[in-house]
């Protein structure tokens, strides 16, 4: 069981609709079609994840990101996710504003490129982070667009926002005092839900 | 042909003929008195007929969807690549019930059966019979087969618009919507090519002004030229040179395959076949028009001309849905410039504007509109995947 669905869980609301945007093989849909009876639909690209969505009973769109999300109405979703997708998307905020456009509340998942250990990467190596939970060099990443827990902040502020809860873990999904403190520097999965602020 | 039917064929089948007495009215007012509609089935229906799959057909198929009618028979159903013990539509799971629709020339009541009113041949009194008069008729033989909701609803091209009928005009009869290669209407290039066909077989002058048979003739230069045309539409690009050029070089094939092989190894200077892709044409719309009924031909390209679910809803296809019940899957083919991918988005952006489920998949396919009758491998994967949920869920 992937830890952050615990944490997401307690964001939507029984029986929600619920889009969830590069949904892998369907298992986050699933769970909360199995917990919350939330209504779901993934988008994919991945042929062999798709069939795993179906395999799951889950409904499934064959579409890929980058070209936009024109086919979904307005408001059409109570909650919109995109879960350690966002760094891989040509046009991050495009994507966030069609989200917030779609659905009436985001939640999104992001590493966090301010952590520690990318910072001493970066500094005392002289080399792009690579590590674990991030295994990929710089040539042949999928990740494209890094950003910071700070960055993703200052993004909400000046997009106009409004961050409902912001949580910060590391990459096992694990809360603690600790990562709370000092979360820019600390935490490695930054998770994020959020919705348009009110026209001030 | 098979000298030992092959295990996972559904075997030797038998057609049966359903009467229906109660009069049907059609969508342009007009009334079929009585009709016969010929029905194959394969598998078994379940104790709470909750197993049951209906087959739709497309343009020019019928109710021989699977196996063989003989040992004799040179290729099985159309369909049977879809249809059997193991295949995507499994028939150790499902009942699966496949007819010829009305207007047909298979065996149902249609232009080439007797007019009870006259005694003679309907020909071109057949009325003009729509998308939605068929799944009314097929709503019936679900009557009287005791199904009350089929399990999936399933079909490609015209066969696709059935299920979408089902899924507007019978919400509750429908837990599954399977359509393949579809369009939620035909555009005007579509139509235009089906006006051509149309012309080619009514200037036939064997034709009779529908009146051939009473002449013992057959508009089939007529249809041969219709079912030539058809079939252009039906093929890629990459499909035709792929076909009718079989260049041996490597290197050739990838860059300079037009698919411009010739017949007889050079050029004849007259206007005689020169080309493969010529001869095939000629091969293919022949052997067509020796079996299929022109006046059928120009009823099934009418009934796609005038699909249009939007009709009854302001033009909105999501409003069309709004009362549907069931779950939906698409499928395009990506070479498919009939109904291409983009116009089986249409349909998934006006269910997923009705708030429906909906799962839709783009196959990348070189056969073109043809595609969805053969055994393209992520197609039978996706459609087994999809089924064997659904088979868990009525088998519970």
């Amino acid at each position: 069981m992937r830890a952050d669905l615990d944490i997401i869980r307690n964001w939507i609301a029984p029986g929600s609709r619920v889009l969830d945007l590069g949904c892998g093989d369907g298992s986050l849909l699933r769970y909360l079609q199995d917990n919350l009876q939330t209504v779901g639909t993934g988008l994919e690209i991945d042929e062999t994840r798709i069939n795993a969505c179906l395999a799951k009973g889950i409904s499934v769109i064959q579409q890929d990101l980058n070209q936009g999300l024109q086919n979904f109405e307005s408001q059409s979703f109570d909650t919109v996710l995109l879960t350690q997708t966002l760094q891989a998307v040509h046009f991050p905020e495009l994507l966030v504003e069609e989200m917030l456009r779609i659905g009436k509340n985001c939640i999104v998942t992001f590493p966090n490129f301010g952590n520690w250990r990318a910072r001493m990467h970066l500094a005392i190596k002289g080399r792009m982070p690579v590590s674990e939970y991030i295994p990929y060099e710089w040539y042949n990443t999928p990740n494209i667009h890094f950003c910071t827990v700070r960055d993703f902040d200052v993004f909400c502020h000046d997009k106009n926002i409004d961050v409902i809860t912001r949580t910060v873990v590391d990459y096992k999904h694990r809360d603690s005092w600790f990562i709370r403190a000092a979360p820019n520097l600390l935490s490695e999965i930054a998770i994020y839900h959020f919705s348009r602020a009110p026209a001030p | 042909m098979p000298d030992v039917l092959p295990e996972n064929s559904v075997g030797i089948v038998t057609p049966e003929l359903y009467r229906f007495e109660e009069p049907l009215t059609l969508r342009s007012g007009k009334v079929l008195k009585a009709y016969d509609l010929i029905v194959e089935t394969y598998g078994t229906l379940n104790a709470d007929q909750s197993n049951a799959i209906l087959i739709c057909h497309a343009l020019s198929g019928d109710h021989h969807a699977a196996g063989y009618h003989s040992m004799d028979d040179k290729k099985p159903g159309w369909w049977d690549v879809c249809i059997g013990p193991g295949k995507p539509i499994d028939t150790n799971h499902f009942f699966v019930v496949s007819l010829n629709n009305l207007g047909g020339c298979a065996g149902s009541t249609g232009p080439a059966s007797i007019n009870p009113d006259t005694g003679t041949w309907y020909g071109p009194d057949f009325p003009v019979v729509t998308v939605r008069d068929w799944v009314n008729s097929q709503a019936r033989l679900a009557d009287r087969l005791g199904i009350q909701q089929w399990a999936a609803v399933v079909g490609g091209s015209l066969g696709g618009m059935q299920v979408m009928r089902w899924s507007i005009s019978y919400p509750e009869r429908v837990r599954h919507a399977i359509m393949l290669a579809v369009a939620p209407k035909l555009s005007a290039q579509n139509i235009a090519f089906n006006e051509v066909a149309r012309q080619s077989i009514t200037a036939d002058p064997d034709f009779h002004a529908g009146r051939y048979r009473e002449h013992e003739v057959l508009p089939k230069k007529g249809l041969m030229l219709a079912r030539m045309v058809g079939h252009i539409t039906y093929l890629s690009d990459s499909a035709m040179r792929e076909k009718f050029g079989k260049v041996s070089d490597e290197l050739k094939q990838v860059s300079l395959n037009l698919g411009r092989d010739l017949r007889a190894g050079k050029l004849s200077f007259g206007f005689d076949v020169d080309f493969q892709v010529e001869s095939y044409l000629h091969y293919q719309g022949e052997r067509f028009s020796e079996t299929f009924d022109a006046n059928t031909y120009l009823l099934m390209t009418k009934a796609l001309d005038y699909f249009d679910p939007t009709v009854d809803y302001d033009g909105d296809l999501g409003k069309a849905f709004a009362n549907s019940d069931c779950r939906f899957l698409l499928m395009s083919f990506s070479t498919d410039w009939r109904f291409p991918p983009e116009r089986t988005r249409e349909i998934v952006t006006a269910l997923l504007a009705a708030g429906k489920q909906v799962s839709y998949l783009e196959i990348e396919a070189d056969q073109g509109h043809d595609a969805f009758l053969l055994p393209v491998p992520r197609y039978m994967e996706a459609l087994t995947t999809y089924l064997t949920v659904v088979k868990d869920e009525v088998s519970a």
